[in-house]
């Protein structure tokens, strides 16, 4: 036996001499192919940015829409900027755990000077890395830590999707409005179910502003949140769908990231709103819309500004002016009014004259809100510590400032506000 | 009437092996080898339409780094201190320790699954005393924490694999079903004291004392001028305690008195008792030391690599574990190699899935493939296929 593995061992490692002749062979060939590649792509834009190689950590791979969405992204951002398919290089199924730092090195190593990561957990094996290759700038997406944690490598960044989920939450309440009207239901049944991940604050945060813009429309609209306690679990969420709908909730939307719950409306013929992907092909008949975080501005501002030499945001907070917080396509099944209706509110969010958040909308345990203290400055210890309501002099709403400039990309609205139930 | 036979007889039967010759077993592996490269080789060739040898550099690089002609240093000098050596030396260890941990309870007979909730356990006691022991006193005796941590694992690892032990000793219940129940009410505890120590509920822990480092697994010093990578310096102690286990683990199997008890036990429980073996007594004490280095494992996966706990801590290797000890053959150093081959053929299948911009499932079809092979040749290493003799 002994012996035999010996010779296994031999075997296996002749086959990988060969392999690594070979490779030295095709390197070569490389090698006289990249002069060439220099020489066809004279344009000034291309040149600048020859000397980039961006690097992607994804938690799961592209069956999860939160990291499609991201790898979507990166490849929309190669196709703007002309990269070629090795200046972007993504990992996929990287765990929240020493994995992720590894990944990071990995990426530094093959020559990456910018490295993002997609999930909450990576942060902190993030921030490991960035300290050990000070060259290289490490992106991270939803973390809450690079203004407290002073290393000048290191960068957050998140986008106000909350203004996305709102206008979808207008389209959705704009569709109980029309279910109301045709009689299938009464006012008082228009209930929301909302399949949520964690009971965190980036999830309570667009379930919030969700139910905000419905209720903006449908006065009546109340919602049921239940939480699958998985970023990313098929079955976990086409059951709290269908849990949710047999519950006596007539519209469906979600903050976790498979199409489970779009699939169970689909069956059960109740409308949904999604996240992060289109659902029209998958759900035809009930898909409504969806918002989405587009990263490509966020990797377009990084690539150029690192091949400028030039430094960026420490922490990143993306708009709907900037292109980072989309409402992807209205579906057939949308009311008539609702294109109408989105382009009205978003110029108003625009010109700030409404504010989601606005703390005349909403009660908790029956008051209004006249100030809020949150955990914003993410020094590891859990103590809030910073007011986070402020009063617009030129309005004079008063309002919730969520991922402010002057607080932090990352969401940090976690309060559950009455006409929302939290279930189990 | 021959021409009868015939039809009725297969063209082929199988026949047990009364013993192979060495050499022809050797023979019938490489040809298992050869065929899974061959095959592996032609699917990667039909799903990337790029070159095999391309492929398998990819495979080689995962493990051993890419070789840099311009650098000073050799070709050995290269891979020994480079990043991706250690990496992979540092994941062998981890699959290891828990192969070694299940691997006397399997040679029992005794079917452990609940390595995965035994790692975890030992993590979570571990990470417990991380957490809670990080202030005053402990800044300046960090060594003791990390005692602490390894002495908490330990106690947490037994504890798990005790408890359907001592079930199975007294009342005969299915020792593979109660492991397994055992893994998921780990499973939920750390996610439960998860939430309880971070209470944003973001059910991410992070890296617990990133500044401190209290409780973390000391580094090695090498001398400034070897220009050692990182990584060996953080996992030097991690892989040097496995070698130490490993040794341990072989020479208890092998020599001690308690490993041969428990191998007669895993023969037959007739001749055990027969013997004056007290089976009960084998079956508890061979699941504390197993727990044990379960806990050991915990422990090294927390205080020597994440610095954190998920529930995903053990990365699937309670399971992965039993096909290293399978395929060895309970044999603790031939595991070695086993863990390297899951290492090796994991890592580039991760490395081939980024570089080629393919899902990672191709590199696992491929790491399947290859193990398929490996396991399937030794059916022809105890069966021979015979011709049927056609009669007159």
């Amino acid at each position: 036996m002994k012996k035999a593995i010996k010779v296994i061992s031999i075997i296996l490692a002749l086959s990988l001499v060969f392999a690594f002749a070979a490779c030295k062979k095709g390197g070569g060939d490389e090698t006289t192919a990249a002069p060439a590649d220099t020489d066809t792509t004279a344009a000034p834009e291309a040149a600048d940015l020859s000397n980039i190689k961006f690097g992607l950590i994804c938690l799961h791979d592209e069956n999860s829409t939160y990291d499609n969405n991201f790898i979507m992204a990166a490849k929309e951002a190669q196709a703007a900027l002309g990269l070629s398919d090795d200046q972007v290089l993504i990992k996929t199924n990287v765990d929240e755990s020493n994995a992720c730092y590894e990944a990071a090195c990995d990426l530094a190593e093959l020559g990456c000077n910018i490295i993002m990561a997609d999930s909450f957990g990576h942060e902190t094996y993030m921030k490991q890395a960035a300290q050990e290759y000070p060259d290289v700038q490490f992106c991270h997406a939803t973390g809450t830590s690079s203004k407290s944690a002073g290393i000048a490598n290191f960068h957050n960044a998140f986008a106000t999707i909350y203004e996305g989920r709102y206008l979808a939450g207008v389209v959705a309440g704009l569709k109980l409005n029309a279910m109301i009207e045709a009689g299938d239901i009464t006012a008082d049944k228009a209930v929301i179910g909302y399949v949520a991940a964690f009971p965190y604050a980036e999830v309570k945060s667009g379930y919030t502003s969700f139910f905000l813009g419905a209720r903006s429309v449908c006065e009546s609209a109340t919602m049921k949140v239940v939480y699958t306690n998985s970023w990313f679990d098929i079955d976990l969420e086409k059951t709290a769908a269908e849990n949710l709908i047999n519950d006596g909730c007539v519209l469906i939307s979600q903050h976790a990231d498979s199409e489970g719950a779009p699939k169970a409306c689909e069956a059960a013929g109740v409308p949904d709103v999604a996240y992060n992907i289109d659902t029209s092909s998958i759900a035809p008949n009930t898909a409504l819309v969806s918002s989405r975080i587009n990263w490509a501005p966020y990797y377009e501002m990084v690539i150029n500004a690192v091949a400028a030499g030039e430094t960026f945001a420490t922490d990143w907070i993306g708009t709907i002016a900037t292109g980072s917080v989309e409402l992807l396509p209205l579906s057939a099944n949308c009311t008539d009014d609702a294109a109408a209706k989105v382009e009205e509110v978003k110029a108003a969010l625009a010109d700030g004259s409404v504010k989601v958040f606005d703390c005349a909308t909403f009660t908790v345990n029956g008051e209004n809100l006249a100030e809020y203290t949150a955990d914003v400055v993410d020094e590891g210890d859990f103590v809030p510590e910073t007011n986070v309501i402020l009063t617009d002099e030129a309005t004079g709403i008063t309002y919730f400032a969520e991922s402010d400039e002057q607080f932090r990309s990352a969401p940090y609205f976690d309060i559950l506000i009455d006409g929302i139930t939290e279930l189990g | 009437m021959a021409k009868q036979n015939k039809v009725h007889e297969p063209p082929f039967h199988i026949v047990k092996r009364p013993a192979i010759a060495r050499w022809k077993a050797l023979l019938i592996r490489a040809v298992a080898i050869l065929a899974a490269l061959a095959v592996s080789s032609l699917v990667l060739f039909v799903l990337t339409k790029k070159s095999p040898l391309e492929a398998m550099k990819l495979v080689y690089e995962a493990s051993f780094g890419a070789y840099n002609k311009s650098s000073e240093l050799g070709f050995f000098a290269q891979i020994l201190t480079g990043r991706k050596f250690w990496a992979m030396l540092q994941e062998l260890s981890m699959l290891l320790v828990i192969g070694l941990a299940v691997t006397p309870a399997f040679k029992m007979k005794y079917w452990n699954l609940g390595a995965q909730g035994q790692v975890l356990f030992g993590g979570l006691c571990s990470v417990a005393v991380m957490f809670y022991l990080n202030k005053g006193y402990w800044e300046t005796h960090k060594w003791l924490v990390v005692v602490l941590m390894l002495a908490a694992a330990m106690v947490g690892g037994v504890v798990w694999a005790v408890i359907p032990a001592i079930f199975k000793a007294r009342w005969n219940t299915n020792e593979s079903l109660f492991t397994l129940m055992m893994n998921y009410i780990a499973i939920q505890l750390v996610s439960c004291m998860i939430n309880v120590w971070v209470p944003t509920g973001s059910s991410v822990m992070g890296v617990v004392n990133q500044t401190t480092q209290i409780g973390w697994m000391p580094t090695m010093v090498f001398p400034e001028s070897w220009g050692m990578s990182p990584s060996a310096k953080n996992y030097f102690f991690n892989i040097i305690i496995v070698v130490l286990l490993t040794v341990v683990m072989y020479v208890y199997l092998r020599y001690s008195k308690h490993g041969y008890e428990l191998s007669v036990v895993g023969e037959s429980v007739n001749t055990a008792n027969y013997i004056g073996i007290n089976v009960k007594k084998v079956i508890i004490r061979t699941l504390v030391f197993s727990g044990l280095l379960c806990g050991v494992s915990g422990f090294l996966l927390v205080s020597g690599t994440d610095h954190s706990i998920t529930t995903g801590l053990d990365r699937g290797y309670g399971f992965t574990a039993i096909i290293v000890a399978w395929l060895a053959k309970f044999n603790p150093l031939m595991m070695v190699l086993t863990s390297f081959l899951i290492v090796f053929l994991d890592k580039g299948a991760s490395d081939i899935a980024m570089n080629m911009g393919f899902n990672e499932s191709v590199g696992e079809i491929i790491s399947g493939i290859i193990i398929l092979f490996i396991i399937g040749c030794e059916f022809f290493i105890n069966y021979r296929i015979v011709k049927t003799h056609r009669e007159g």
